[in-house]
């Protein structure tokens, strides 16, 4: 008992290991319905690795919009367009060995980037034990009404958020429009 | 619960024992939440329905009112052959119920069953409602795969019906949740349960009209979204045959049963922690006898049972309320249930959303209670403190600390 077990980095290999592993299996999976599902899970290891970071309203955030929503409408467009040829799709060697070095230079990229960060290992565990968990939402939320907390001069993103708001209004109103039934005038009149 | 034995000196020396044990007891109360939940559900379930269609339903298992008919029933279904279709996806139809009824029974981990110093709560999140919410609509998840999975077109019908009703039923219940969030100024359950301490005419619901209406359309949505009639499409009988699981026996469709009657207690609870008072009485019995945290730690540990006696009382009735409902009213069309909606639903929800703002905007203190400068005094007070706190809340220090943290991650050679 001379080196306690530090849980929580036990829970983040767990996490990021199950992300990873379902990630790579929505590779290697031939079935797309199985290739969602495994996706589903790797995104709830993610929300799992936020919650594991103190994080809970971006970890919930990632469960409601991308393992609710996303994939909710991915196995739906999923299930209603996949004819017979589609549902089981073999990659060839050739897509294989491209995906693999497109795949292998991000990855070098991302190395990269994360080891030029100065302080990448982090801080020791003392300092995380002496950091107290914080409410994460209401910094955020005041952050979107243009007052963050954390900024000396209390710069936010009020106008950014706005922008964001009417656009994603416009896409609604266009998608209810193109959706909606329409009348046929031309079969009414005959 | 862990903080709780590690700061009161039950366990101080081994806080591993403490999490380790915290966790047990905590996931053995969920578990047997849900899962006594449904035998009693499933009981009241055909008690009820029997009653309303001039039936006594079960009389003879167990005694006096057939009270042991739902172990029966799960002794039958044990003895069921498992089956599955030749064409089905066997890995995914496998674990299609499993994946349900883990979405219901994560979304109690976060719901708070009595709140003060100590909340029961399995986990205290600061975004409790919206993590709630974000987990109950993954139940549809289960269900898509289900009806995917048994390779049968009746499954498939069901559940893409459950899909296009989940998630739209997801828009108004999130527009109806943010109303007591509003209310009390944060998303924390516990928050919001204690806001409505003392007093029914303390509840959210009676804060004003709005607040009402909102309760209303809250409940409905609610019951859409958890697949009860009049909203139960995707198991349309007369229709699908049984919908997504028409190809499930034995166990795994018992699964999907206990995933239902979970969520329904589930949602039940939650609106039991946003409109009706939580685990505050309509009378402040606990706080009349002294059974708070102020009077001391045991004292209050007992109000607190109380009041989780009375938040599972109201969810238990609101269960009740669901299968009432469902035995009085008829199925809707399918173009019904998106009518009501969209047409419905979501705008009423949204002027009473507008309304709530308004009315705590304009009449802070109620109706009956004289207006006061005060009560018109915004809350954010973090513009005239410029170092400090973003809002002078209890967890003030916390605050600090958190100001701390991050002047010191901006420059890092002060980390090291």
């Amino acid at each position: 008992m001379d080196a306690p077990i530090y849980w929580p980095s036990v829970f983040f290999f767990l996490f990021a290991g199950l992300a990873c592993a379902f990630a790579l299996a929505v590779v290697i999976s031939p079935n797309i319905v199985r290739m969602a599902f495994y996706l589903v899970l790797s995104l709830a290891s993610t929300a799992g690795l936020f919650f594991l970071a103190g994080a809970d309203f971006v970890g919930a955030m990632q469960i409601m919009i991308y393992v609710g929503g996303t994939l909710v409408l991915l196995v739906f467009g999923v299930m209603l367009t996949s004819q017979d040829r589609f549902i089981s799709m073999k990659t060839s060697a050739f897509d294989m060995g491209l995906a693999l070095g497109v795949g292998i230079c991000f990855f070098l990229l991302l190395w990269y980037a994360a080891l030029s960060v100065p302080g990448w290992r982090g801080i020791t565990v003392e300092q995380a034990n002496a950091v107290q968990l914080q409410p994460t939402a209401s910094p955020i939320g005041m952050g979107l009404l243009g007052a963050r907390v954390d900024a000396p001069d209390r710069s936010g993103y009020l106008l950014v958020f706005e922008i964001i708001s009417i656009h994603l209004l416009v896409v609604l109103i266009g998608a209810a429009y193109l959706a909606r039934a329409r009348r046929r005038k031309t079969l009414l009149l005959e | 619960m862990a903080q709780f034995l590690i700061e009161n000196h039950f366990l101080p020396v081994w806080p591993w024992l403490a999490y380790t044990l915290a966790a047990l007891v905590q996931i053995f109360f969920i578990v047997n939440l849900v899962a006594v939940g449904a035998l009693l559900f499933i009981w009241m379930e055909r008690k009820i329905s029997g009653r309303i269609q001039d039936r006594l339903g079960p009389t003879r298992v167990g005694g006096k009112f057939g009270w042991l008919q739902t172990l029966a029933d799960g002794l039958k279904l044990l003895t069921k052959e498992d089956l599955m279709p030749d064409g089905a996806d066997e890995f995914l139809f496998k674990i299609a119920p499993y994946v349900s009824f883990c979405a219901s029974l994560s979304a109690f981990m976060a719901i708070p069953f009595a709140g003060g110093d100590y909340p029961f709560v399995a986990l205290h999140l600061n975004a409790a409602v919206f993590f709630i919410l974000a987990v109950i609509g993954l139940e549809v998840f289960g269900v898509i795969l289900a009806g995917y999975s048994s390779a049968s077109k009746w499954s498939l019908f069901g559940a893409m019906r459950e899909a296009a009703q989940v998630v739209s039923y997801e828009v108004p219940l999130g527009m109806c949740a943010v109303v007591p969030v509003l209310l009390a100024g944060s998303m924390d359950l516990v928050v919001i349960g204690d806001r409505q301490a003392g007093g029914f005419w303390n509840w959210y619901i009676f804060h004003d009209p709005g607040t009402f209406v909102t309760f209303w359309v809250y409940f409905t949505c609610a019951t859409a979204s958890v697949n009860r009639a009049p909203f139960d499409l995707a198991e349309a009988e007369s229709e699908l045959v049984a919908g997504f699981h028409t190809e499930y026996s034995g166990l795994r469709w018992s699964f999907f049963f206990m995933a239902e009657y979970g969520s329904m207690l589930a949602v039940s609870l939650l609106a039991s922690i946003l409109f009706l008072g939580g685990w505050n009485g309509p009378i402040p019995i606990a706080h009349m006898l002294g059974l708070t945290f102020q009077h001391g730690l045991w004292w209050g540990i007992a109000g607190n049972f109380l009041g989780t006696v009375n938040l599972i009382n109201k969810g238990v009735i609101g269960v009740t309320v669901m299968m009432w409902v469902r035995w009085t009213l008829p199925r809707l069309r399918i173009d019904q249930v998106i009518t009501t909606c969209l047409k419905y639903c979501v705008p009423i929800a949204a002027v009473s959303f507008l309304f709530v703002t308004w009315w705590q905007y304009a009449l802070p203190n109620g109706l009956f209670v004289p207006q006061t400068p005060e009560a018109y005094s915004v809350r954010e007070q973090w513009r005239n403190q410029p170092e400090t706190t973003p809002k002078p809340a209890a967890n003030a220090s916390a605050q600090n600390a958190r100001m701390q943290m991050v002047t010191t991650s901006v420059a890092p050679e002060g980390v090291n």
